[in-house]
């Protein structure tokens, strides 16, 4: 038994200790908007926030975690598509097939809270999740667009 | 879209009780599902409901490239139809086959969704309009031809009445369908022809969206699986002693002899447990097989006296013979895996009278069949729900092998649904790669640098040999020739080459290959336009006017060709440090050309900074989709250029993950400039044309700028500092 804290609600999850969160989001707590991609914490289609951190979650043990840390995924990130990136994520039309788009997301909503104001070079550095699409120019408009509108 | 709401009900809910426009019972036609007086059908392609919302069906699938929001354009243009009311469902294949397959090929591959369906489904839009015309016209008691439609709304000018399309459904549905009708000129299109916005992106932002890897229903149970890793090996035994007294493992079964799966209430305890259990293989015949041991099957095949004849015209051996200059060259293109960021996966439950599958695929006619067949049952107690793709590329194409699987496992526990998905390293080592091949080319220069002759001789791996062997030309893989032809609307060579010699030494490895995005036109263009820069060097003729003095002939190739050589300045110096490649090529009945700007450091590190890139798709359904397939094409089609390689070791795949096959990522990623130039008379491809522009002129450029020929792909830890 361990207790999460994930978008804002304490849960009670029953697994071996070796289960990554990411199967715990997916299977115990049921939201699947965090993807399985790889399994060894390459592609980042598994991001999601531990403590404003961008971590993929598919390699990370339930048993490093702790009731204090506070896990955010992309159901979490904001009621009804509200958050900056998003909007403009739907603005450029970024997707594609869209499974890697969580990941992306969540991933650029840590950078921008670190670094408001990114450069390409921030955001080449920091990105490095995987699409197969190929949806890069997009995701880099996207995310300049939304930091500057975040910074008013 | 209705997928996703299905997959989130009872698959098996009564269809009466469906209040939206979607049968989800068995074999009831979609017309009679949705209930009397509901949603009327007006015909296949088109239903309209009592809040004037559209319904357009669609048998292609949709896995990122846009073609449902191409299609909807298409038949909502036809209409006349208001487009924020606009949405789309897709039939399943067991729905089409009891409609005697009214929505035609499903298959969603070789970038035909639009072009392949375009007829069908306009006439479909067009048709549903002249009937709600007709409905009104005969309630008014006035001629159908007096009266007009805008945004859905049928008006009578002379008596100044209007209605909507959604009230006049139900009595349009009874009419009889005009034989003929007239689809719009082009020039007149008003929705179609636009850069609309993709349909659906809000579940894709919010992780909404339901994958099919992300199906759930009531007492489905996972499985994790493990076929044999050596390509015609064989598996000897398995001991899962301990595998079986693991934490939530429900059985493990044998299946199709070589593969095990565990089946768990949670996929990672079938995974952990899948990792516990020892087995023992028998690597086969090819179990000494690797990579060097396939080069020297393709090196074999380069001087072989035998080979099929691709194309051909004069004599080209004469030609060599006579030849002021004769230039030879060999290139090669490695294996590729797709990597779909979604990995396979299927539901299915499997019960002796039924056996229904939730999947993605790019084919669902094909995954019913192979379901059909796994289960035993015939064709009309299977169906297949359609789920959304996490990429495809080709590889939910070739098989549905993950289907197959899923069927089998659940057929061991009957009732039960099953999800099976396959881990990443399964997914690697179980591909269906893009073949290897290599290319030997011989040109011949006159005195005034012109080619007067050229042999290519292919050699290496068929994707029909293995995948289609029904679609051989009396042995011959026409495909391998793709972009090479003498002719045809698909892929015809761009140049007029007074003799010419284009053949294919069939030589097959034992590994699995398949239609990966672009499939042989990838290397095709790469060997001939890298090749053709080299002969223009060779000439110490610019290679733009190299090019076109070949190209009198061939006017759609030339005008993308001069498209992207005007936007790049081509023939003008560069920026300091910046040095141009060129490419055209034929493929999926679009002509395509690009022009790269690289830089190279004095650490040799290479740097792409734009790709100018030109289409003449015929005609542009969304540009704006267009642009971004164009985008995407390449940050696939680069990656072989730059990293990507499978390799074999001892009968199997050595590459199982992301770590050792790198992907192309951001940083990697150039800026690309996209020029469309539809002539708009005739219907060409999208989702894969531009995906063999790339690499060749980026190569090219890499010769500009270093005086060195890459020949042998991926570029990987090549040396490109200044020769």
């Amino acid at each position: 038994m361990a207790k999460i804290n994930i978008n804002g609600r304490v849960v009670d999850v029953t697994v071996e200790p070796d289960t990554p969160l990411l199967w715990v989001i997916r299977e115990q707590i049921g939201l699947t908007g965090t993807k399985y991609g790889c399994g060894v914490a390459q592609c980042g289609s598994c991001t999601v926030h531990v403590d404003g951190v961008a971590t993929r979650s598919c390699a990370l043990p339930i048993s490093a975690m702790t009731e204090a840390q506070k896990i955010v995924t992309i159901e979490g990130l904001s009621p009804n598509s509200s958050h900056a990136l998003q909007k403009a994520w739907l603005a450029n039309d970024v997707p594609q097939c869209g499974y890697c788009q969580s990941g992306q997301i969540m991933a650029a909503a840590a950078l921008i809270a670190q670094t408001p104001n990114p450069t390409d070079a921030d955001i080449e550095r920091e990105m490095t999740n995987i699409c197969r699409c190929g949806t890069y120019n997009r995701i880099k408009t996207a995310i300049k667009q939304a930091a500057s509108a975040a910074r008013g | 879209m209705n997928a996703i709401d299905l997959s989130r009900r009872n698959f098996l809910v009564s269809a009466g009780a469906a209040t939206g426009g979607l049968s989800l019972g068995f074999h009831v036609t979609l017309g009679e599902a949705t209930g009397q007086g509901v949603s009327p059908e007006v015909n296949a392609w088109v239903v309209i409901r009592p809040d004037d919302k559209i319904v357009v069906r669609v048998g292609r699938q949709e896995m990122g490239q846009g073609t449902l929001t191409g299609l909807a354009q298409l038949v909502a243009e036809e209409l006349d139809a208001d487009w924020s009311k606009i949405e789309t469902e897709y039939p399943t294949p067991g729905q089409n086959v009891a409609r005697k397959r009214v929505w035609g090929d499903f298959a969603t591959s070789g970038s035909r969704g639009i072009r392949n369906s375009q007829d069908a489904m306009r006439k479909g839009g067009a048709t549903a309009r002249a009937m709600l015309v007709q409905a009104a016209a005969n309630e008014w008691k006035v001629a159908a031809s007096e009266c007009s439609v805008d945004k859905g709304v049928i008006s009578h000018k002379g008596s100044n009445r209007s209605t909507t399309f959604g009230k006049v459904a139900q009595a349009a549905a009874k009419l009889e369908a005009p034989a003929d009708v007239k689809l719009k000129d082009p020039k007149d299109w008003k929705i179609a022809g636009k850069p609309l916005l993709r349909l659906y992106q809000d579940g894709k932002v919010n992780g909404a969206q339901v994958y099919s890897i992300d199906f759930k229903i009531d007492g489905m149970l996972n499985a994790a699986i493990r076929d044999c890793p050596y390509w015609g090996g064989s598996l000897k035994s398995f001991d899962a002693s301990a595998a079986e007294k693991m934490p939530g493992v429900k059985k493990i079964v044998r299946i199709d002899k070589n593969a095990v799966a565990v089946v768990a209430d949670t996929w990672w305890r079938a995974k952990t447990a899948l990792e516990a259990i020892k087995f023992d293989y028998d690597p086969g015949p090819h179990g000494k097989l690797d990579t060097a041991g396939i080069n020297a099957m393709l090196d074999e095949g380069l001087t072989a006296k035998e080979a099929f004849v691709g194309n051909q015209s004069g004599d080209v051996e004469k030609a060599l013979a006579g030849a002021a200059k004769k230039i030879e060259a060999t290139y090669t293109f490695p294996y590729q895996h797709h990597a779909t960021m979604e990995t396979m996966n299927a539901t299915a439950r499997w019960t002796a009278d039924k056996c229904e599958v939730w999947t993605s695929s790019q084919n669902a006619e094909a995954a019913l069949a192979t379901a059909s067949q796994a289960a035993g049952l015939p064709l009309d107690k299977c169906d297949v729900v359609r789920m959304d793709l996490g990429g495809g590329f080709g590889r939910r194409a070739t098989s549905q092998d993950y289907v197959r699987q899923a069927v089998l496992i659940a057929k061991e526990m009957p009732g039960t649904p099953i999800k099976l998905i396959w881990s990443r390293e399964e997914d690697m080592l179980h591909g269906c790669y893009h073949p290897t091949t290599k290319c030997k080319l011989t040109g011949a220069l006159d005195k005034d640098g012109n080619l007067v002759g050229l042999h290519m001789r292919i050699s290496g791996q068929s994707i029909l040999a293995t995948i289609r062997p029904e679609a051989l030309d009396k042995g011959r893989d026409m495909a391998t020739f793709q972009g090479l032809n003498a002719g045809g609307a698909e892929g015809k060579l761009g140049y007029t080459i007074p003799n010419l010699l284009v053949d294919h030494a069939m030589r097959n490895p034992p590994l699995r290959p398949g239609f990966w995005r672009g499939v042989n036109n990838n290397q095709n263009a790469i060997y001939l336009e890298c090749f053709v820069d080299e002969l223009a060097h060779a000439a110490g003729v610019d290679p733009l006017e190299f090019r076109r003095r070949m190209m009198k002939e061939h006017p759609k190739h030339l005008a993308v060709l001069n498209a992207v050589a005007e936007k790049a300045n081509w023939g003008k110096p560069a920026p300091a440090g910046i040095y141009r490649g060129l490419c055209q090529h034929m493929g999926y009945g679009s002509y395509v050309a690009a022009c790269a700007e690289i830089s190279i450091n004095a650490q040799g590190t290479l740097k792409i900074h734009r790709i100018i890139a030109a289409t003449n798709c015929g005609h542009a359904v969304n540009p704006a989709q267009i642009e971004r397939q164009i985008e995407g094409s390449f940050a696939y089609g680069l990656g072989p250029l730059l990293m990507q390689e499978i390799t074999v070791k001892d009968g199997k795949v050595v590459e199982e993950n992301f770590d050792t096959y790198p992907i192309l990522r951001m940083a990697e990623m150039p800026s690309v400039e996209s020029i469309i130039a539809p002539t708009n008379d005739f219907w060409g491809g999208v989702g894969e044309p531009t995906i063999f522009a790339a690499a060749p002129a980026v190569l090219n450029a890499i010769f500009a700028a270093t005086g060195k020929r890459i020949r042998t792909l991926p570029i990987g830890a090549q040396d490109l500092r200044r020769a």
